[in-house]
């Protein structure tokens, strides 16, 4: 079995685990193992990923496997994965690791908790290794299901709601998905040969532009969607705020990239054309998702709200600098999906934790949490840097690499709109240092808090798995950049090749 | 005619056989010991099954009449496969003590109707189709009006077997026209005569009307929730999916084999319906608070899915239809098996009752819900293969804003039926329908169901062997 079905296998061997035990305990331990061990191989992966490069091995994609499935319509289950995906699939087991932590203390069908959030995970596994768009579609859509139960069952306040506005408007997206998916499976190859669902077979074929016209806007909607463009973005502030701590983590960390990811691997890299033509839309709507998103957060009260808008914010610069069709902004975009599915989550694990303990997530009900729990309270802090863009962390060299992109547009159109979007920068700060100021430091406003204890062993594991991952990522980027860079390369040259700057 | 010939009926001949062997049962069985005919029914028609997959010769009996190929043994054996869950299900039904005494009935009528069906599906002249049909659909009336101490189920016998008549007469005008305007009604015949002129048009649209009734196609489609609501769970679920099943394959291949010549016609015809069918099947559903009721209008717009494989007229389209009808078949037993399980054990039959029943029934609520996700084409079951190739068929010709209204109407059925899902695991109850045990045909039933629910969408050889048979045309 090759190692990337080993990340598909192992989630499978876990839930089959789960169903298997009886007790509460043994339920979360046995997550923790087969999350921990996916965490494990996602290293080997890494490393193996890095070292196969090292010693000059310049396929597009590594780890290759290649199983038909449905013969006559050369369906196959075909997996492999390039520096973006590896990325994608270590930030993913950072994520769901921490997660399984920061839902230490579920209680209430437990067992069925765990289960779903670990289907969740292996869909969005399956979703990174495929390059087949039959089992990438059949996985995306594997990963917005459980989403309606653990929101609907373990979400807190308008849950039901939240639960069907998501899962209705994901699947809506998944419609235009697969009307996308359709249309490029019978544009993938001259008249009378095979067609294919695979994307490294479909790249090298030029699908009639006037068949890009039509599939690309269905397809980068449908992916868009999911990364919250601007105006179907109302999903997330709801879903989030709505849903348990580790549903919020996956789902801003890791569900939201899905959207990012699918949009340049499957919209951009095989219908750049189109991209071209269109993507001055695709560019003022991602505008306005980044300073719409930016000024959201700053008017909201509820801690999770004001995440969500922000996540808004940040995965519409992802679209925006996919859209910008660059080497360095496309760089760019994926360390942004990174840096902020690694300080999103850990923003959504400590908003769990402090809600643990105070029961409110209204900012102004709280006050001088510093003093009585440090801990959460500076990784709080760190969160929040992070999101600004303080350099030495990952989200400054996300964004920096973003508008230095973006910028490197000649022409007057993409220079105005990348100034809009360096605004929400500043717009950011203000609604992270606000919430700092009023929840963080301060006098403590209720005695009750006094009594609070301060991060326990599991929550400390949760965050410092994380903080430690911003942190690596900002202090040395290059690692990464490079694994990306190189990666990005085949993209960028199918751009170039059909259309020069 | 020799006996070699004879065994190309095999599957008629061994039902008519059974259904016989029933009847001589019920006059000599014990009278007390009447439930045990259903174990014998069982054990005989799973004996029918099991000969139906042995090889068998294909051809041609009463000069073109009959006609035995790969295809129709195919989908003979699938239908078998359904009506032997449907009559596993119904163990549990038929031992209530008012239904003790047409234990034997029960069995006989399912038996007659399912040789009326083979002899539809295998029909190579309209003729024998006709006929097929009408076996086909009288014993299904005397079911539906099974509980006749109901009013409602009386009222759903009378309302099926007035359709049925109705639906014929349009159906025969139709033929008649056909008839008068080719000369002939053999298929193989009718097909080099058509040319598509008016009468032949007029001919075709009555055809398709009769059959839409079958199929219960918007407009056409007013019968099926009273129907169903009012039948017993076990004969609306064999109406749902086996006669649904075994009318829409024989539709198909009337289309592709004998009015091929004016497929611009229908595939408008087909465009306009599939669109209403979806569409008002899957609104009409969102307001359902019966169980039955609510499947009754998922079914509706399951069909006008299903017509999505017929209006590209290709080889890819039937298969997708056939392979289509073998997930819905799981599928839809699956979700009316629970239906039927709950309805025996507690009476109750609404949305409402069933809130909070994963707590005390966490295995129904599952199998419910993997049979619904089916229904709504989610991934991993097999309801996800089945749309995605069905899909599929309509986009390869060139089909794709008929596929996008197509998976809008998706996304509306799968916020009905989580609806249900909702019920059964987030909606607080005070008094959830109490744990209860089913008996073992019930479980027996569920688990082939859920089985046939994972398997038939992983399993892609079962596809391709369908592909392998299916023509376009």
């Amino acid at each position: 079995m090759d190692i990337l079905t080993m990340f598909i296998v192992i989630p499978v061997l876990t839930i089959t685990g789960i169903v298997l035990v009886k007790d509460i305990r043994h339920v979360r331990l046995v997550s923790a193992i087969g999350m921990g061990m996916q965490l494990i191989l996602a290293a080997v992966l890494v490393i193996w990923y890095l070292s196969l490069r090292h010693a000059g091995n310049t396929d597009e994609m590594l780890f290759m496997r290649d199983i038909v499935w449905f013969k006559s319509l050369n369906i196959h289950y075909a997996v492999g994965a390039d520096g973006i995906s590896v990325a994608m699939i270590a930030l993913t087991s950072l994520v769901v690791f921490a997660g399984v932590f920061a839902s230490w203390e579920v209680d209430f069908l437990t067992k069925e908790f765990f289960i779903s959030l670990i289907l969740l995970a292996t869909g969005v596994f399956g979703f990174f290794i495929s390059i087949d768009l039959f089992t990438m579609f059949l996985f995306y859509e594997l990963a917005v299901i459980p989403m309606y139960l653990l929101i609907g069952i373990w979400g807190s306040g308008p849950k039901e709601y939240s639960a069907m506005k998501l899962t209705l408007m994901l699947m809506g997206a998944s419609a235009l998905l697969l009307v996308g998916i359709l249309g490029i499976y019978f544009n993938s190859a001259a008249d009378g040969n095979t067609l294919t669902f695979n994307i490294l077979e479909i790249k090298d074929y030029v699908i009639p532009i006037q068949a890009q016209r039509v599939f690309f806007p269905l397809t980068f909607v449908g992916f868009g969607v999911l990364g919250a463009l601007f105006p179907f973005h109302t999903w997330s502030p709801d879903g989030h705020s709505s849903a348990p701590t580790a549903v919020s983590m996956l789902h801003a960390g890791v569900l939201m990239k899905l959207g990012g990811y699918g949009a340049f691997r499957v919209a951009i890299y095989l219908m750049p054309e189109a991209a071209k033509e269109l993507s001055w839309f695709f560019i003022i709507l991602t505008t306005i998702s980044v300073v719409y998103g930016a000024f959201g957060a700053i008017v909201q009260k509820d801690l999770k709200y004001i995440n969500a808008y922000s996540s808004v914010s940040h995965c519409g610069l992802v679209l925006f600098a996919i859209l910008m069709m660059n080497q360095t902004a496309m760089n760019g975009a994926i360390i942004q999906m990174i840096s902020h599915g690694l300080m999103t989550a850990l923003f959504f694990a400590l908003i769990g934790m402090v809600y643990g303990r105070t029961h409110t997530r209204l900012i102004n009900e709280m006050g001088g949490l510093m003093k009585v729990i440090p801990f959460l309270s500076v990784c709080y802090v760190i969160a929040g840097l992070a999101s600004l863009g303080l350099p030495g962390l990952s989200g400054f060299v996300a964004e920096m690499t973003i508008f230095v992109g973006a910028f490197q547009h000649p022409d007057l159109f993409h220079r105005i709109v990348t100034i809009v979007a360096v605004s929400s920068i500043v717009i950011t700060a203000v609604y992270i240092l606000r919430v700092i100021a009023i929840l963080l430091l301060g006098p403590t406003n209720n005695p009750h808090y006094e009594n609070f204890n301060d991060a326990r062993w599991f929550e400390k594991v949760s965050t410092i798995t994380l903080i430690g991952s911003v942190a690596a990522i900002g202090l040395a980027p290059f690692w990464l950049s490079s694994m990306i860079g190189a990666s990005m390369q085949p993209i960028i040259d199918k751009i170039l090749s059909v259309n020069p700057f | 005619m020799n006996l070699q010939d004879f065994s190309m009926m095999r599957h008629e001949l061994i039902l008519t056989a059974a259904a016989v062997l029933v009847l001589i049962a019920e006059i000599f069985w014990n009278p007390a010991k009447k439930r045990s005919i259903s174990l014998f029914s069982i054990i005989l028609f799973s004996i029918v099954t099991i000969i139906g997959f042995l090889p068998m010769p294909r051809g041609f009996l009463f000069g073109g009449m009959y006609i035995s190929a790969d295809l129709t043994i195919l989908i003979k054996n699938i239908l078998n496969v359904g009506v032997l869950i449907v009559l596993i299900q119904s163990v549990t039904w038929l031992n209530k003590d008012e239904n003790t005494e047409k234990i034997s009935e029960y069995f006989i009528l399912i038996l007659s109707t399912l040789i009326g069906m083979d002899f539809m599906i295998s029909s190579g002249h309209f003729l024998m189709f006709y006929i097929g049909l009408e076996l086909a659909t009288i014993p299904i009336a005397a079911l539906a009006a099974f509980e006749r101490y109901k009013n409602r189920s009386a009222e759903a016998g009378i309302k099926l077997i007035l359709i049925s008549a109705l639906s014929s007469g349009v159906l025969l005008y139709g033929l008649s026209m056909i008839y008068g305007s080719t000369g002939t009604l053999y298929f193989n015949e009718i097909r080099n005569y058509i040319s598509g002129s008016n009468l032949q048009i007029l001919a075709f649209i009555f055809f398709f009307s009769g059959m839409a009734f079958k199929i219960s196609i918007v407009p056409f489609h007013l019968w099926t929730a009273d129907v169903y609501e009012g039948a017993p769970v076990n004969i609306t679920s064999f109406l749902s999916v086996i006669s649904k099943g075994a009318a829409l394959f024989i539709f198909i291949v009337i289309l592709f084999s004998v009015f091929p010549v004016i497929i611009r016609t229908w595939q408008k015809v087909i465009y306009i319906t599939s669109i209403l069918t979806m569409t008002i099947g899957n609104l009409f559903a969102i307001r359902q608070q019966n169980l039955k009721r609510f499947l009754a209008f998922s079914s509706i717009s399951q069909a006008g899915y299903i017509l999505l494989g017929i209006i590209g007229g290709n080889r890819l389209g039937m298969a997708s239809v056939i392979y289509y009808i073998i997930v819905y078949i799981f599928s839809n037993l699956g979700a009316f098996g629970v239906v039927a399980a709950i309805s025996n054990a507690t009476g109750k039959e609404n949305i409402n009752d069933y809130n909070g029943l994963y707590r005390t029934n966490p295995m129904l609520s599952l199998i419910m819900t993997l049979a619904l996700f089916s229904l709504a084409g989610i991934p991993p079951v097999a309801g996800f293969f089945g749309k995605f190739f069905l899909f599929t068929a309509a986009a390869e010709k060139q089909f794709y804003l008929l596929v996008l209204i197509a998976v809008l109407n998706t996304i509306i059925s799968l916020y009905y039926y989580l609806l249900v899902v909702k019920a059964m695991f987030i909606n607080n109850n005070e008094n959830p329908i109490a744990k209860f045990r089913s008996d073992f045909p019930t479980r027996f039933g569920l688990i082939i169901c859920v089985a046939g629910i994972f398997i038939t969408g992983f399993a892609s050889i079962i596809f391709e062997f369908i592909k392998k048979l299916s023509f376009g045309v």
